[in-house]
């Protein structure tokens, strides 16, 4: 497929007897949301975890953006605009919401190497991060230590360091968790525009963000990709009802 | 609460003053005490940019503090005999230089530096301590094994070692130098921490993860963290044996990295003149408390257990408030 941004093709991962990836191939291409569904112990955060680096498949390939990157560690991966916002907020506690921005600007200038000069005189990194900031609707926070931000607001500074990263593609591990039925709303109005900027591989259990964002959706159960397709082949898929979805969906 | 930086104002004038006062009244004595804390707070200078900033808890920077006086005492001795270092395709001879010294002093401890955390920043926690404590004990005992250069029984230099304009046998003289290396780490340790590197690397000791994410290596960061710091305690190292104009083995001892510990934790980790608190109160309690007993460690113990209890900012952070300071 030409237009694939980020593709697994056949990734095997196991530990011990466990099959946590039974060849799994899933393509991201331009300008779409690739929603990923499945119960708890399906195999979701080993999947992503192959696709950003920090665990390696046992057979298989990852590629990006053309490129073979099974090999390459996760920072590499990063550098080249894979950009991901974690399951459980992984941010700098006892930094700013500025200074969490920064960073991931910093990232992706690849240029920490730099020891006497303060960051915040750089002007091009703060550009980067301000601007993050005011897309998530931070910007009036930047002062603020972020452990002292509330939940909801640290979902959206962790979606905010993805920005900074100049993606070519978001790896989403349910950013919708925990926001209540207000955030929620809100943050899937944002990653409905933000697919123009880079395609999301959304991993996600709130199944009305799902379906009203995804242009494709794969079920992942036991380890294996059950059915890949739009939102109304998965709903009609008798598989899927039985495995997921029950019967009311 | 009294504010940060008033505290370290008068930390650094008290260092200027009572010194000054010693000349007045000729008490050449407070000088050497004062010499004596300057160089242990430039050590513990060195250990915070590895453990404040870095959060790597290294029990082995009494390699760096060993290897930065041993360049001193190699070069010197070398230097004194009129017998060159090394004499085979091109010569190189010993020298009693200062800044020669110092370069190769902060060089060599750098490169120790690289080669210990390229090994042991493969673990972390208590392995990392533990792999640190392991290269001081070998360097320890190498050293006590090395005839070349004393063995055991260490190394004396006759006449210390010169700076070009300045009469280094000067007590108070000798004490500016020291003074001014103090100062320029303090500046480089403060410009350091709001720097791009400064941000990455708390932020890899915080959550390496995220740093990983966004496309950086936290282990490169701490191995870079830790040869500056290993660096900085080299270059102390080379000035304290100056001060004594003799290196022993126990300059590499576990117990000297445990000391260079005990002046940061008691002063305040990662705070930019915590380690110089804890090295000021380090040696005023050695001298006070070693007049009245042998075993006046016993009672450091209980200040540094009291500190640690109801301070968790080390002394400066019983003055100004806990927490850490906003980078």
């Amino acid at each position: 497929m030409p237009d694939a941004i980020l593709s697994t093709h056949e990734i095997d991962k196991s530990f011990g007897a466990l099959r946590a990836s039974e060849s799994i191939s899933l393509t991201l291409r331009a300008n779409e949301i690739h929603a990923i569904i499945g119960p708890n112990g399906a195999g979701k955060s080993t999947l992503i975890a192959q696709i950003c680096g920090s665990l390696r498949p046992n057979s298989g390939r990852v590629t990006f953006l053309g490129q073979d990157v099974t090999d390459l560690p996760t920072e590499a991966r990063a550098r080249m605009g894979l950009a991901r916002t974690f399951q459980t907020s992984a941010l700098a506690m006892d930094h700013t919401v500025l200074q969490n921005v920064l960073l991931g600007a910093l990232g992706a200038s690849a240029r920490p190497w730099r020891f006497f000069a303060p960051i915040t005189r750089d002007i091009a990194l703060r550009d980067t991060a301000e601007a993050a900031l005011r897309e998530t609707g931070l910007q009036d926070l930047a002062a603020r230590r972020t452990a002292e931000l509330s939940h909801g607001q640290r979902r959206q500074l962790e979606v905010a360091v993805a920005l900074t990263q100049a993606p070519r593609a978001f790896v989403m591990d349910e950013p919708m968790a925990g926001l209540g039925a207000e955030g929620s709303r809100r943050l899937t109005g944002f990653l409905d525009e933000l697919r123009a900027t880079a395609p999301i591989l959304l991993v996600e259990h709130d199944m009305d963000a799902v379906f009203a964002l995804a242009d494709r959706i794969s079920v992942l159960v036991y380890g294996r990709i059950i059915a890949t397709g739009s939102v109304d082949d998965i709903r009609a898929d008798p598989r899927v009802r039985d495995a997921y979805l029950g019967d009311g969906a | 609460m009294i504010r940060e930086p008033y505290v370290n104002a008068a930390l650094l004038a008290a260092l200027l003053i009572v010194p000054g006062w010693a000349v007045w009244v000729d008490e050449p004595f407070t000088i050497t005490l004062a010499t004596r804390a300057v160089i242990f707070a430039l050590a513990a200078v060195g250990l915070n940019i590895a453990l404040g900033l870095g959060g790597l808890v290294s029990l082995g920077h009494a390699v760096f503090f060993g290897i930065g006086g041993y360049a001193m005492g190699v070069l010197a001795s070398h230097a004194q005999s009129y017998t060159p270092l090394y004499d085979g395709a091109f010569t190189i001879e010993g020298t009693k230089s200062m800044p020669v010294i110092w370069l190769v002093a902060a060089l060599a401890s750098g490169l120790a530096a690289w080669l210990i955390g390229a090994l042991s920043l493969r673990t972390s926690g208590v392995y990392f301590i533990m792999i640190t404590l392991a290269f001081g004990q070998m360097a320890y005992f190498f050293a006590i094994s090395w005839p070349a250069y004393g063995g055991e029984d260490g190394l004396s230099i006759y006449v210390r070692n010169g700076f070009p304009g300045l009469n280094t046998l000067d007590p108070i003289q000798f004490y500016g130098l020291c003074l001014g290396w103090l100062c320029l780490a303090l500046w480089g340790y403060a410009r350091l921490r709001r720097s791009p590197f400064g941000l990455a690397l708390d932020a890899a000791r915080q959550v390496p993860g995220r740093v990983r994410a966004v496309g950086l290596d936290p282990r490169r960061l701490q191995l870079v963290a830790l040869v500056i710091s290993g660096a900085v305690t080299g270059l102390a190292g080379a000035l304290f044996a100056d001060l004594n104009r003799f290196v022993s083995p126990s300059m590499l001892s576990w117990q000297m990295s445990g000391e260079i510990m005990v002046f940061v934790i008691l002063g305040g980790v990662a705070r930019l003149c915590g380690p110089v608190a804890g090295a000021v109160f380090y040696v005023l309690m050695e001298h006070w408390l070693g007049g009245i007993s042998e075993y006046w460690q016993i009672y450091l113990g209980l200040v540094l257990l009291a500190v640690v209890l109801f301070g968790r900012g080390g002394l400066i952070g019983l003055i100004c408030g806990r927490g850490r300071p906003d980078a």
